[in-house]
């Protein structure tokens, strides 16, 4: 073990502190896997944060511009990362050496939110290694829920893996094609982890003899009259020409996961299926952190603050804390905070729980004295806020919790970008609206959505995708460089079916030049 | 202790310099390279590759935020901010930082992300300031600058010593060998002053994107060099076909239509050194900024001339911008070339767009003079 990997041991000072939290956070309810701490000098922080949490992961530049920009902020004074942790079984967290005491903690407890969080809700489901990436089941777990998820060692392997490629096909090849996969990463599918996929095409199924025309039932005399000859014939037509139009399809059914698809149906060589493969997989482990941004961050700060306020802090330390919860929790430049917004829907739903503010009886009650002072005293917040932890993802939590009143109170508004006066403005503070712009930038992880649509598009084993266009067009030049992306895997012809200001638009890239026509696949 | 980290940033910065991967370069932004002046408020550049994906257009996305405001209001800050604080995440955003930095320090980063040189400049030993500084104390001197307390203590000492204090009636008379005075010495100082002469052409063919270049650039120059120079002038001249000197806010704002004879500009720019800055004390800036039209090849040629027997012979180094602009042909950049492709004092360089500035901004300076 090289000298500096020795002294990423924590202190016994701090050991003692972690033990302390560790029990606080347990006789608060969190449920968390073990958590290992590090302590790390500032250089090594960046260098860790740059690779995503895993010191170990495949080499390449993207990683470096990340360091470069952190430690920058960093020796400028901008920022600094004070915690960072990662979903693994056991929990890694990083502590920023030279940090104060009173930042170890709150950086502590934070974890612990963090951790309790990895382990109980659902969507990090898909990182258990021993479940397939598949999650079937979303019961929740009892406290002995111990799932492979040596993500660690995952991460390692993958930097083997193509550090091995490298040395036999050259650095350059190697990097090119990670970008080439890289700038595709996003399309996967968010749902794909709860979904049992049968094979696609049942292999050399017999051919139903003929198609079958439901009948109604009917007595013998009344036969025809129920199902008259003609009309039977009619839907057998339809019901053939149907199956025949099915019958060149492939895929059957539009499919989101682009990234499988292409790993299983495009010519590519074992090392090209390798990498790709990676940044797949990679893909889906940092989905669910995409997926809970708000709910993760609110539930750490929500948890840190508890800790904090009521167990943690002596009064040397509170004054600090609140100055960097504050720091924390900022909304600079009227932009949304996600740590902030989490942590406040989490109050509320504690607040409305506890008082009982919810139910029919709440919904439909129109006396804003009586509502203003309802209280039924039933003390289900912290058990509902431990449920839903549990159970939402953000844009299930937005849209389920997310209230009038809450937005009002926390002035919640849109904003769009003028053309007029060429900068972004406020639009309206209508609570419709900052719901639907909210959940919209939410679905999806924010990515659009793009299905593989048919696989041997015009009969020449070119790739036909389709954009489903939700109200907002794609960044076209952009778009154009993906399409070389999937040409380059693909290996023949690739068209894009999308919307550009309200017209059907096919773009297309064959390997030499681009094509754009208003038309409908 | 090296990292692990340090040969993917490596090849990151190889990248950044076109080195490797030249495919790549087209996505590197620097972010905007000036702030707000007046607030010293600065984005500093950190440049970022962006591995396209598919994704939305950003204008028409729009979002949800959060504060006080009226429909209509702006809202402030960078699209994609972060707080200060958080988990390294795998969020995007706009990597474009900004800061509170004082432009000393803003000078510093700069000269450390270009590598640029100290100046070295040519006639310190020279240039020599006096300076008055009071350093003692004198029995003679003017009234004015009678030394109060000193004078006291010696009349008290005086009058003690000859037995006529008397301390219920504590009253000093001081006489005039009680009097000291403040005494000064002439301090010798090698001082640097530097003049940056700022040449902008106004003609018609520099549209406001021209302009706007030739601002930033000359922002990044002028506190490059206040950085290096104690004392620094700044005067700026700009010219159609006639040349005159303007103030700073004209410099930037005029726009003018016309021909453009370059030669008026040199003519002032030499007139002026010669009346006001001479060369022996003045380390002397002349930039000179155009679309590269000049009027005829005489005029070029009357340029040459007064470039080379009047302003190069005193000017630390003389730099031309020449700012790509859909109008001018770019002629006279290879005229210089041509008269002065060897002459270290004459430096060169063509700004395209707003992302060459860092460049050019490089050319000027990367050479130390």
């Amino acid at each position: 073990m090289p000298p500096f990997g020795r002294k990423t041991s924590l202190p016994s000072y701090l050991r003692a502190e972690q033990e302390k939290i560790e029990g606080i956070a347990r006789s608060l309810g969190l449920d968390f896997f073990p958590t290992v701490f590090e302590i790390l000098s500032y250089d090594r922080l960046n260098e860790v944060a740059a690779y995503g949490g895993f010191p170990t992961r495949y080499p390449h530049w993207r990683f470096g511009m990340e360091y470069e920009r952190l430690s920058k902020s960093y020796e400028y004074g901008l920022s600094k990362i004070y915690e960072m942790v990662i979903n693994n079984n056991p929990s890694i967290a990083y502590l920023l050496e030279g940090n104060s005491l009173t930042d170890q903690k709150l950086v502590m407890c934070h974890v612990y939110g963090h951790v309790d969080f990895f382990k109980n809700n659902f969507a990090f489901r898909s990182t258990d290694l021993d479940a397939g990436a598949l999650v079937t089941d979303i019961a929740r777990r009892g406290e002995d829920y111990n799932p492979e998820r040596k993500w660690i060692d995952k991460m390692a392997n993958h930097g083997s893996a193509i550090r091995r490629l490298m040395s036999r096909h050259g650095v350059e090849p190697v990097e090119e094609l990670i970008d080439v996969c890289l700038s595709l990463e996003n399309l996967i599918d968010p749902y794909s982890p709860f979904i049992v996929r049968h094979a696609e095409e049942p292999v050399e199924e017999e051919e139903p003899s003929d198609v079958e025309v439901p009948r109604l039932r009917a007595k013998d005399y009344m036969e025809s009259f129920i199902n008259p000859a003609e009309y039977l014939e009619e839907q057998r037509n339809k019901l053939r020409a149907e199956r025949e139009k099915k019958k060149g399809k492939f895929p059957a059914s539009p499919r989101q996961d682009v990234l499988q698809f292409l790993l299983e149906h495009a010519p590519l060589e074992r090392w090209e299926r390798t990498i790709l493969s990676i940044i797949r997989e990679e893909a889906y482990y940092f989905l669910p952190q995409m997926q809970t941004k708000i709910m993760n961050e609110g539930w750490a700060s929500y948890m840190h603050s508890r800790m904090m306020t009521q167990h943690v802090c002596d009064w040397s330390d509170i004054i600090d804390y609140a100055d960097n919860n504050a720091g924390v929790m900022a909304t600079s430049g009227k932009r949304l905070n996600p740590y902030k917004l989490g942590v406040e829907l989490y109050r509320n739903i504690e607040e409305r729980w506890n008082k009982g503010r919810f139910g029919r009886d709440w919904d439909e009650c129109r006396d804003l004295e009586a509502k203003r002072n309802w209280d039924l005293r039933l003390g289900l917040g912290q058990e509902k806020i431990f449920e839903v932890r549990a159970l939402y993802t953000d844009v299930t939590f937005i849209d389920e919790f997310l209230t009038p009143e809450f937005a009002m109170e926390h002035g919640l508004f849109t904003f769009e970008w003028s053309d007029r006066n060429d900068r972004f403005e406020i639009q309206t503070r209508e609570f419709k609206k900052v719901k639907e712009k909210l959940l919209q930038q939410l679905t999806n992880s924010g990515n659009p959505f793009i299905f593989v649509e048919d696989g041997n598009y015009k009969n020449r084993g070119e790739l036909l995708l389709r954009h489903d266009h939700r109200g907002i067009d794609l960044r076209i030049d952009y778009a154009q460089r993906c399409l070389e992306s999937l040409t380059r895997l693909w290996k023949r012809p690739v068209t894009l079916a999308t919307k550009v200001e309200d017209k059907p638009m096919l773009m297309s890239y064959d390997g030499e030049k681009h094509q754009r026509e208003n038309a409908e696949p | 202790m090296s990292l692990k980290i340090d040969r993917d940033h490596s090849r990151f910065r190889a990248i950044v310099r076109g080195r490797i991967r030249k495919n790549l370069r087209q996505y590197i932004s620097h972010g905007e390279m000036i702030g707000r002046k007046g607030k010293d408020l600065v984005s500093i550049p950190i440049p970022h590759i962006e591995v396209p994906r598919f994704t939305f257009g950003s204008k028409q996305q729009g979002g949800v935020g959060q504060g006080d405001g009226q429909a209509g209001d702006p809202i402030g800050g960078q699209e994609g901010d972060e707080p200060g604080t958080g988990e390294a995440g795998q969020g995007e955003g706009q990597h474009i930082l900004e800061v509170d930095v004082t432009l000393d320090e803003l000078a510093d980063i700069l000269g450390e992300e270009l590598e640029l040189p100290d100046i070295e400049d040519k006639g310190k030993s020279k240039i020599i300031s006096a300076k008055d500084r009071y350093t003692g104390i004198r029995r003679v001197g003017p009234e004015s600058l009678r030394h109060f307390k000193r004078t006291y203590k010696e009349a008290l000492r005086r009058s003690i010593a000859a037995g006529v204090y008397n301390p219920r009636a504590p009253v000093i008379v001081p006489q005039s060998e009680d009097k000291r005075f403040r005494a000064w010495k002439e301090d010798q100082q090698p001082i640097a002053n530097a003049v940056i002469i700022y040449m902008m052409d106004v003609s018609g063919s520099m549209g406001d994107e021209q302009k706007e270049i030739v601002r930033i650039e000359s922002f990044w120059i002028d506190t490059w060099l206040r950085r290096q120079y104690d004392g620094i002038e700044s005067r700026y001249i700009i010219h159609d076909a006639v040349a005159r000197e303007v103030d700073r806010d004209t410099f930037f704002r005029t726009r003018e239509s016309g021909g453009t004879m370059i030669s008026s500009a040199y003519r002032a720019c030499a007139d002026l050194i010669q009346r006001e800055y001479p060369a022996e004390e003045w380390n002397i800036y002349p930039f000179h900024f155009s679309d590269g039209d000049n009027w005829s090849m005489d005029d070029t040629l009357t340029c040459v001339e007064i470039l080379k027997n009047e302003i190069l012979p005193v000017s630390n180094m003389f730099a031309y911008g020449q700012v790509e602009s859909p109008y001018g042909s770019g002629q006279f950049l290879k005229d210089l070339t041509e008269h002065f492709g060897g002459d270290e004092r004459v430096v060169t360089s063509e700004i395209a767009d707003r992302d060459a500035i860092m460049g050019s901004i490089k050319d000027f300076l990367g050479k130390g003079r």
